[in-house]
């Protein structure tokens, strides 16, 4: 009956990668009461609470609460007992990380079948103990009913003393959709009271005993060298217990915060820095990306069979994405504690398994006596620095070990040193025939890589730290995420049904500025690019853009939801011709894999100034089966807020010695009085598996945006952010 | 260096220049206002300073000494929340929250000023606080819900 970690895991089939097992979980669990566990994912406790452990973490998308809500429905409880727990490597199932808009494909199956495997074993032993078939028992929160009437058995009592232990088959039986209750209703989200009445929420919040306050000092630029320096005079300073220098790694503790916030400043103050001066110019940034280093990576490649399509004309057009930040409204912050021999970790990173595997190798550990332990922080919104700085505290805490050390980032640290979203170069060009229909697509894209996660040991050389202490662990190699998902050409392939189409990424190995994942990664850039040029050829056809995608389009669900979309928005009988009043179409299904989404936007568009104002976004959703209406709308919700500010607003300033965008004022994001009124509406699709939705309003947000300024002022608008020129 | 901080009388011994974010959150442990920025850009660390929002992370202890100071935590508590807080559960106004204390926090002033404001007073009253998840159009549906719920109540 009893199974080992690994094979509850392996029999759940539902890992993508897994690096180390967690410990057994019963290491964790109160010696209080009995209680049964399932793998390492469920612990029903006699006393009546449920705890679930996550292996996915929250970052406020509301993952917690759906995979809630998929315990609850196979345990028939009340959805109040479940109580969660956030990923920590002592105990947690290791789901790597929480990205690619996959936690409900992810944790959902196997939360699933480990509450109805419990489910089932507690009603196996009640039907033997009321000498009746299991069959004929059901269960209201926990209480279980016999041919409908109460008996006096409920979990908690069937549970009693004992610890148990079960297993769980991978062909474990769930509920059917149509006996669902919990799922796909709107519950609220379990984390929102403790954040509105200031309850500890986040790490920021966490105040350990004895804890002490670190703060680091960056060079002015990745690539610059301490020339020369002096500290002594900031050993000094009250409250300082330890600066430190790890080759251009700077760092101090203090007994306040205040007192590490002023001795890093005297530490700044201190340093004389080698600056490379290598950076690319930003004016010609899109140049550089052509010239750069890179290597040519077939994504999709497409003949006809048959007679090639007569064409007519070939039509050509280039677009472009600046770089970008995640600008996560809490700068990273980290709490490590090292005791000389195991370091603990409190990071708000997005997987703990694979930051402990990175933090082993990098401080030379071995991976048994790191422990990594999840805490919510602000949105992150991919990869920023929140790595960076748990790898920082540790490395500090190696250096001051003994109490926990908590450091803090500042605004300027994130801003300048978080991996950002990386700038693209997309040229597209399409054979048209007499219809004005593509008879054959060529799309060509450069970019640098759009994943530098430190997820293995080969990759923990991207760590900050890594990089910048004393014996520096080698750059890795830049990394290519392949298709289906893709990095950069993530969204690089049309969902059209063109007969012919050719799709190549050159991926750019020079990086003189650290990238990693941002939201959608390359779909944002791409969708942005497919679907403005979809509208100039619908325009060069002299078809309506909605027609012209439909009648290009084979996919059912694209098809249904863009006529949906027509109907509830009134596109057929939208205002066109008014000066600076425009209505912009998007449309893309994440990844060609994921949620489909399309938008309507409507901009206003002021004459003298070129202002974008942004009016309204309509959008529709098919994410298959949604776990939680609301959840999946308030993900949408947010992404078209996000992508309307990249898209009017944001762009990394940076010269060729350093970076210049360093706070709010260098780096703009959308304000309150500039956000349009938002509509999502979800496609009823219970019939088909749940799909994320994450990540995909960004790239059709932006297109709809930039075709809504074209019917507004009639300027094709083909680099982010969006600048019109006043009329 | 003594204040009051949601109604009750509070001592401290620190610097003057000490910012008043770095006292409420590390020596008085509140968790409502937040570290967003340091620079009174982002909001997410503002309190009312004798009923106006004002941004902790930039106020010095010395310019509070004696003046009453209110975070998230006295506007209400879960068994007896403020309008808005109960609002912002109702909307599910918020994805990670981490800007929602100073949104509040200034809402709460806001709402004493204008009782009964449109969306566009809202969005203007809250276009000094940024949010990067993009949760703005349910916060405003939060302040006017708790506009509207205040009214009643006062009626």
């Amino acid at each position: 009956m009893r199974t080992s970690r690994r094979e509850f895991l392996q029999a759940s089939g539902a890992l993508a990668v897994c690096f180390a097992m967690p410990a057994c979980a019963q290491q964790a669990v109160s010696a209080t009461g009995g209680r049964a566990i399932l793998g390492n994912r469920l612990l029903i406790n006699a006393s009546g609470t449920i705890e679930l452990l996550l292996g996915k973490v929250e970052f406020g998308q509301g993952i917690g609460t759906a995979i809630a809500q998929i315990a609850a429905e196979e345990l028939d409880v009340n959805f109040d007992r479940i109580q969660l727990v956030t990923v920590d490597t002592n105990r947690s199932p290791d789901e790597f990380y929480t990205f690619s808009s996959i936690s409900i494909q992810q944790s959902g199956p196997p939360t699933r079948r480990a509450a109805a495997a419990a489910r089932q074993f507690l009603l196996q032993r009640a039907a033997e103990q009321l000498n009746v078939t299991a069959d004929t028992l059901t269960v209201l929160d926990g209480e279980i009913y016999a041919a409908g009437k109460p008996t006096k058995l409920s979990y908690w009592h069937l549970i009693g003393a004992e610890n148990i232990d079960i297993d769980i088959s991978a062909d474990q039986a769930v509920k059917a959709v149509d006996e669902y209750s919990i799922v796909g209703e709107s519950y609220q989200r379990i984390d929102i009271p403790g954040k509105v009445f200031g309850a500890v929420s986040y790490l920021q919040d966490l105040r350990l005993p004895e804890m002490v306050h670190a703060r680091v000092v960056r060079p002015p630029a990745e690539r610059a060298q301490i020339e020369s320096m002096d500290a002594s005079a900031v050993e000094r300073l009250p409250g300082v217990l330890k600066v430190i220098r790890d080759g251009d790694f700077l760092a101090v503790v203090a007994e306040r915060e205040g007192q590490a916030r002023d001795a890093a400043r005297a530490l700044r103050a201190s340093v004389a820095w080698q600056l490379a001066g290598d950076m690319p110019d930003e004016r010609a940034i899109y140049d550089w990306l052509k010239t750069a280093d890179s290597r040519a990576e077939p994504v999709a490649s497409k003949s006809p069979d048959s007679n090639q399509r007569k064409t007519t004309a070939t039509v050509t057009a280039s677009y472009q994405r600046p770089y970008q930040a995640h600008a996560s409204m809490s700068p990273s912050a980290a709490i490590a504690q090292f005791d000389g021999k195991q370091m603990t970790v409190w990071s708000h990173a997005q997987g703990m398994y694979p930051l402990r595997t990175g933090i082993a190798h990098v401080l030379n550990l071995e991976v048994e006596n790191v422990r990594c332990m999840h805490h919510e922080a602000a949105g992150c919104y991919g990869h920023n620095g929140a790595d960076d700085a748990a790898c920082d505290a540790a490395a500090i805490a190696m250096h001051y070990p003994g109490k926990p050390v908590r450091l803090q980032w500042e605004r300027a640290d994130e801003m300048t040193w978080e991996p950002y979203g990386a700038a693209m170069h997309i040229e597209v060009e399409a054979d048209v025939d007499e219809a004005g229909d593509v008879a054959a697509w060529r799309y060509d894209l450069w970019s640098c890589p759009h994943s530098s996660r430190p997820r293995n040991p080969e990759a923990a050389g991207n760590m900050i730290y890594a990089r910048l202490r004393a014996d520096p662990l080698p750059l890795p190699p830049v990394h290519s995420i392949p298709q289906p998902n893709g990095g950069a050409d993530r969204n690089g392939v049309p969902l059209y049904a063109f007969e012919a189409m050719e799709v190549t990424k050159h991926l750019v190995t020079d990086v003189p500025i650290r990238v990693s994942a941002l939201r959608g990664l390359g779909a944002y850039a791409n969708v942005f690019a497919i679907e403005s040029f979809m509208d100039e050829l619908a325009l060069r056809a002299d078809v309506d853009p909605m027609d012209y995608r439909l009648r290009q389009l084979e996919d059912e669900r694209a098809i249904a939801l863009l006529e949906r979309l027509a109907e509830t928005t009134g596109w057929y009988r939208r205002p066109t011709g008014n000066i600076g009043d425009g209505w912009g179409l998007g449309f893309a299904r994440f990844k060609n894999r994921s949620s489909y989404m399309g938008i309507v936007m409507r901009v206003a568009v002021d004459p003298a100034s070129g202002a974008i104002k942004l009016r309204q976004a309509h959008a529709i959703c098919d994410a298959g089966l949604v776990i939680n209406p609301d959840g999946v709308k308030a993900q949408i919700e947010g992404g078209i807020i996000q992508s309307s500010s990249w898209t009017l607003k944001e762009q990394i300033r940076f010269s060729t010695e350093s970076k210049q965008s360093i706070d709010w004022a260098s780096y703009p994001i959308l304000r309150f009085d500039e956000i349009p009124d938002v509509e999502v509406a979800l496609m009823q699709r219970d019939d088909q598996p749940s799909l994320g939705v994450g990540e995909t309003a960004q790239g059709p947000t932006a297109a709809a945006i930039a075709n809504a300024v074209f019917a507004a002022t009639g300027q094709r608008l083909r680099r982010l952010p969006l600048v019109p020129r006043p009329a | 260096m003594k204040f009051r901080l949601n109604g009750k009388e509070v001592s401290v011994d620190v610097e003057p220049q000490t910012p008043l974010l770095e006292v409420l959150r590390n020596d008085v442990a509140l968790n409502g206002p937040k570290f967003g920025c340091g620079l009174a850009q982002c909001g997410a660390c503002a309190v009312l300073l004798d009923g106006v929002s004002v941004r902790a992370c930039v106020l010095p202890m010395q310019s509070i000494a004696g003046k009453d100071i209110t975070t998230l935590e006295g506007l209400g508590s879960a068994t007896q929340p403020h309008a808005l807080q109960a609002a912002f559960i109702a909307e599910q106004a918020l994805q990670c929250g981490y800007c929602a204390s100073g949104v509040i926090t200034t809402a709460a002033a806001f709402l004493e000023q204008n009782p009964a404001p449109t969306d566009d007073e809202i969005k203007q009253a809250l276009s000094r606080h940024l949010c990067r998840c993009g949760a703005q159009p349910r916060m405003v549906r939060a302040v006017a819900r708790a506009a509207k719920q205040l009214a009643g109540a006062g009626s």
